[in-house]
């Protein structure tokens, strides 16, 4: 009910991810790429001595590329299955308290947000779509292939 | 072989240390079978590593004691006190010896007979214990390694944080050479950075070991062995330098012996039986290890009579395992298969060697436990296989780290052969069909360029890049070229995120001095996915998967060189072959007028062979598709895969033979696919908007069985008068009214006399017929 959220930007519009499962937000300053990696797999990156696997949201989302990206990236770092995983977001805004517990989105969404949505919370600041840490980091060919 | 006496030793201490409670119970209880059981098992051990070691009074002392024991477990002699008091004597005795042993002192000079007489049945009570062989034994101070016993999981987090401790070293290393330290700071820094290197070989060394130490009894077993069964067996042992938890090579030591066993017992035929069967008298037990990506594969191969399938099968009928049903679908893999099972031995005779102990199930499920698979393959009378795969829990993996551009990357020490420069005198590079290919003092390699697979930007030629010879576990040996080699690391490497190994290119990852993150590759993966063409055995079938993403070959034509029933060396375009399938020769028919076979639910044309086949023999055949039709050509067996190299000199007429060019520097026939499909294929009836459609009245009988045939082996497909679809022709009795219109409508008459005009025919004028039926497909397609 209470649950926390961190408050991200992705492509213009503001969504939450579950501050539980963020351990931090941090700039990432080099990027390692991964050859023949799936293309929302942005790199490798380090922090504190562990190898984060970089996520480009937008890429997962299917969404478009900045034009330019020598800004510096912003990413939250979470945790799944023991592997560390940095989601790059275009900016971190907030943390926000819900509302409510997430409830099916019944507008038509695009494919991408539809994905890796777990719902709407409501908050403070009005409704805001909480997205599912597993489908970001999974991307768009592992649905593919499950579907 | 210090390392293995320290070894041998703290295992006869373990083992004494547990056996003595054993030994007073036994004293109480004689008949007690599990005690007995336990101080055979140490009395055989230590007689095993004695005959090693070369310690002949221990040798001698055991395996008196050994000679004792196995009399009284098979029931030939009763333990009486005085057998007692003899063995625990014995044990006594080596307990001593063991420790001057251990305290690296030559073991006296002595005698024990007095001990192994009084192992003798009807002996007389020994004289009061004989004095300690050697008083000099384990002086106080300068003890034998003194060993303690630590569980696994503090090893472990020990292990973890040593590697996090490196880890944090280097960040701290990268900041300190980013701000300007003084010089105190910096040799503080350099000390500790000693230190630390230290600890982790130490920590290292706790944790691994070489799978030597598994290996090393091996060949006294399978001399034993052979020698108590009659054969003559010689043991290649390899890989012996892989390096293992210690957790699982203990994990794995009776598994493995137990397979070695089962070969030497129930795989190795005696001499005269392998004489007979056209064999060397010797046979050959082949044990190796290899690390593949994450695993460790141990190789157990013998040369002896094979797995009889079969006999699995009715065995685990009788057994209830099976019933009939399911034992007829089973393939010959999963036959196999079988010996895992509970309750299942092939062996005729339970002999003493396969009747002691575990059986395969028991293996199985050890080996599973730690995460490891064990599989089988055999050919009966050729040999059998058995592969233990066993997971790779090390964590630091000695790694050549190289470049290209500006990126690092990481490969694993173990699977490399040598470095070569692409520009030395020795090494030659060429190009065949776009795909790479490197001569390195004669040996003709293929060449992966790690910048193209990788689709990274590298700026030098390719002379000027350096070739690394890997031979992954498993692989063929290939060259990677790469533009630069850095350094020997010993690496801490963590396992990477799913998404990056989905690639199949890396092991793992791991962080460089300066903090930033390095990918370990995977040789065998780089091999795949680079499209190095395999030269294992199983090559023509996983070849044909791995030849579509071989993107350097686009240019070339690959084919698949072979020869055919006749012996001839032909090659076939590899494009057109669909897969090779092994049927059996009933499965080869003559019907309707050409050489047909079946497969699975299909019939299809076969070419290749000039005679039919005896129904028990097995053919080969590719499976040939142009897209619609599907056709077989048999073949003796696949010579290779390669490409065409030269010019295609035509054949004198059409036929099979389109022409001939050299494949792999020899002549070869190329098979005409073209004229193949041409002259045999017939289409597979499939509906396509191309088809042409003809309505019938397939109520009536004549034409359900006479005109629809033919209707349909000209290309037509049929469609019932109700049906409410566009027809091209529409074909009636004369008179019948044809229901749904078509674009055109062929009346038949049955009396010849009748038929008047092109749209009313005699029904048997099968020439009209086919005319009209050509005309109105014909007209379709215009």
């Amino acid at each position: 009910m209470n649950e926390l959220l961190l408050v991200v930007r992705i492509a213009g519009q503001r969504v939450a991810l579950p501050a539980a499962r963020i351990e931090s937000v941090v700039e990432l300053d080099t990027l390692i790429p991964v050859p023949r990696a799936a293309d929302h797999v942005a790199g490798l990156s380090a922090l504190r001595s562990r190898v984060l696997t970089v996520i480009c949201c937008r890429r997962s989302l299917g969404l478009p590329m900045p034009e330019r990206t020598d800004a510096i990236l912003e990413a939250a770092v979470t945790e799944v299955d023991g592997h560390h995983y940095a989601l790059i977001v275009d900016g971190v805004e907030d943390v926000l308290a819900a509302t409510s517990d997430p409830a099916p989105v019944r507008a038509a969404m695009s494919e991408g947000w539809e994905r890796v949505s777990s719902g709407m919370v409501e908050t403070e600041e009005g409704a805001m779509l909480l997205l599912d840490v597993e489908s970001l980091i999974a991307g768009p060919d592992a649905a593919r292939q499950a579907a | 072989m210090d390392d293995l006496i320290a070894d041998f030793v703290s295992e006869c201490r373990d083992m004494l240390e547990s056996l003595g409670g054993e030994i007073v119970a036994w004293e109480a209880a004689p008949q007690d079978r599990a005690r007995l059981d336990s101080i055979f098992r140490f009395v055989h051990t230590v007689k095993g590593n004695c005959g090693f070691f070369d310690f002949p009074r221990l040798e001698a002392l055991s395996h008196a004691a050994e000679d004792a024991l196995a009399d009284v477990r098979a029931g030939r002699r009763q333990p009486d006190p005085a057998l007692v008091s003899a063995v625990l004597a014995v044990i006594d005795r080596i307990g001593e010896m063991v420790e001057v042993i251990a305290a690296g002192s030559p073991l006296p000079e002595g005698s024990d007979d007095d001990l192994i007489e009084a192992l003798k049945p009807g002996a007389e009570q020994p004289a009061p214990v004989a004095p300690v062989p050697a008083t000099t034994a384990t002086p106080q101070g300068q003890a034998a390694p003194r060993t303690i016993r630590l569980s696994v999981d503090l090893l472990d987090r020990m292990m973890s944080g040593v590697s996090d401790l490196v880890l944090a070293r280097n960040e701290l290393a990268r900041r300190l050479r980013d701000t300007s330290t003084d010089v105190a700071v910096a040799s503080a820094f350099e000390r500790m950075s000693g230190i630390i290197a230290e600890m982790r070989d130490a920590i290292t060394r706790t944790r691994m070991q070489r799978i030597e130490s598994l290996f090393v009894g091996l060949p006294r077993m399978v001399r034993d062995l052979s020698a108590e069964l009659g054969r003559q067996v010689l043991v290649d042992i390899d890989g012996g330098d892989v390096e293992l938890d210690r957790e699982m090579i203990e994990m794995i030591r009776d598994p493995l012996t137990h397979i070695v066993r089962n070969a030497v017992d129930h795989g190795i035929e005696t001499p005269a039986e392998r004489l007979k069967a056209g064999k060397r008298e010797i046979g050959l037990l082949t044990v190796s290890a290899r690390q593949s990506g994450n695993q460790i594969l141990i190789d157990i191969v013998d040369d002896g009579r094979g797995i009889d399938g079969e006999r699995l099968v009715d065995k685990a009928i009788t057994a209830g395992i099976l019933d009939r049903g399911e034992a007829a679908r089973l393939g010959p893999k999963e036959r196999l298969q079988l010996i895992f099972e509970a309750g299942l031995s092939t062996a005729k005779a339970v002999t003493s060697i396969s009747g002691r102990g575990v059986g395969m199930d028991v293996v199985r499920s050890n080996v599973e436990r730690i995460g490891g698979v064990v599989e089988v393959d055999s050919t009966p009378g050729q040999g059998t296989r058995m592969t233990l795969r066993v997971p790779l829990t090390l964590t630091i993996i000695p790694a050549l780290t190289v470049s290209i551009g500006t990126q690092h990357f990481a490969i694993p020490r173990v699977a490399i052969e040598e470095i070569v420069r692409a520009s030395g005198d020795s090494v030659e590079l060429s190009e065949v069909g776009g795909a790479g290919l490197v001569t390195i003092r004669g040996r003709r390699v293929p060449q992966i360029v790690l910048a193209d697979l990788l689709g990274l930007d590298s700026g030098l030629p390719d002379e000027e890049r350096t070739l690394i010879v890997l031979k992954p576990a498993g692989g063929d040996v290939y060259a990677l070229s790469v533009d630069r080699v850095h350094d020997h690391e010993e690496l801490v490497v963590k396992p990477a995120a799913p998404a990056v190994m989905a690639t199949g290119l890396y092991a793992g990852t791991t962080l460089a001095d300066d903090g930033s993150p390095i990918l370990l590759f995977d040789p065998a993966g780089l091999a795949r996915v680079g499209g190095v063409r395999f030269e294992a055995q199983e090559r023509s079938v996983r070849l044909l998967d791995d030849v579509a993403p071989n993107e350097a070959g686009e240019a070339a034509t690959p084919v698949l060189l072979f020869r055919d029933c006749m012996a001839a060396r032909r090659a076939i375009r590899l494009g057109i072959v669909d897969r090779i399938e092994e049927v059996p020769g009933s499965a080869i028919s003559l019907s309707a007028g050409r050489v047909r076979v079946q497969l699975g639910q299909d019939i299809i044309p076969l070419e290749g062979l000039d005679r039919l086949p005896a129904s028990d023999s097995k053919i080969k055949l590719f499976r040939l598709s142009d897209g619609q039709s599907q056709l077989g050509l048999a073949f003796s067996d696949v010579i290779d895969l390669d490409a065409i190299a030269d010019q295609i000199i035509p054949a004198e007429a059409p036929g099979m033979i389109e022409g001939v060019t050299l494949v792999a520097g020899e002549p070869a026939e190329l098979i005409d696919a073209h004229w193949l499909f041409a002259s045999a294929a017939r289409p597979v009836a499939e509906p396509s908007s191309s088809t042409p459609v003809c309505r019938l009245d397939l109520d009536d009988p004549w034409v359900r069985n006479m005109l629809r045939p033919i209707v349909e082996a000209a290309g037509y497909r049929v469609i019932t008068f109700d049906t409410e679809a566009e027809a091209d022709l529409a074909i009636a009795s004369a008179g019948a009214d044809v229901g749904h219109t078509a674009r055109r409508t062929l009346f038949l008459s049955p009396d010849a006399d009748s038929a008047a005009n092109e749209n009313h025919l005699y029904r048997y004028d099968r020439a009209g017929l086919l005319v009209a039926l050509r005309e109105a497909a014909a007209g379709k397609n215009r």
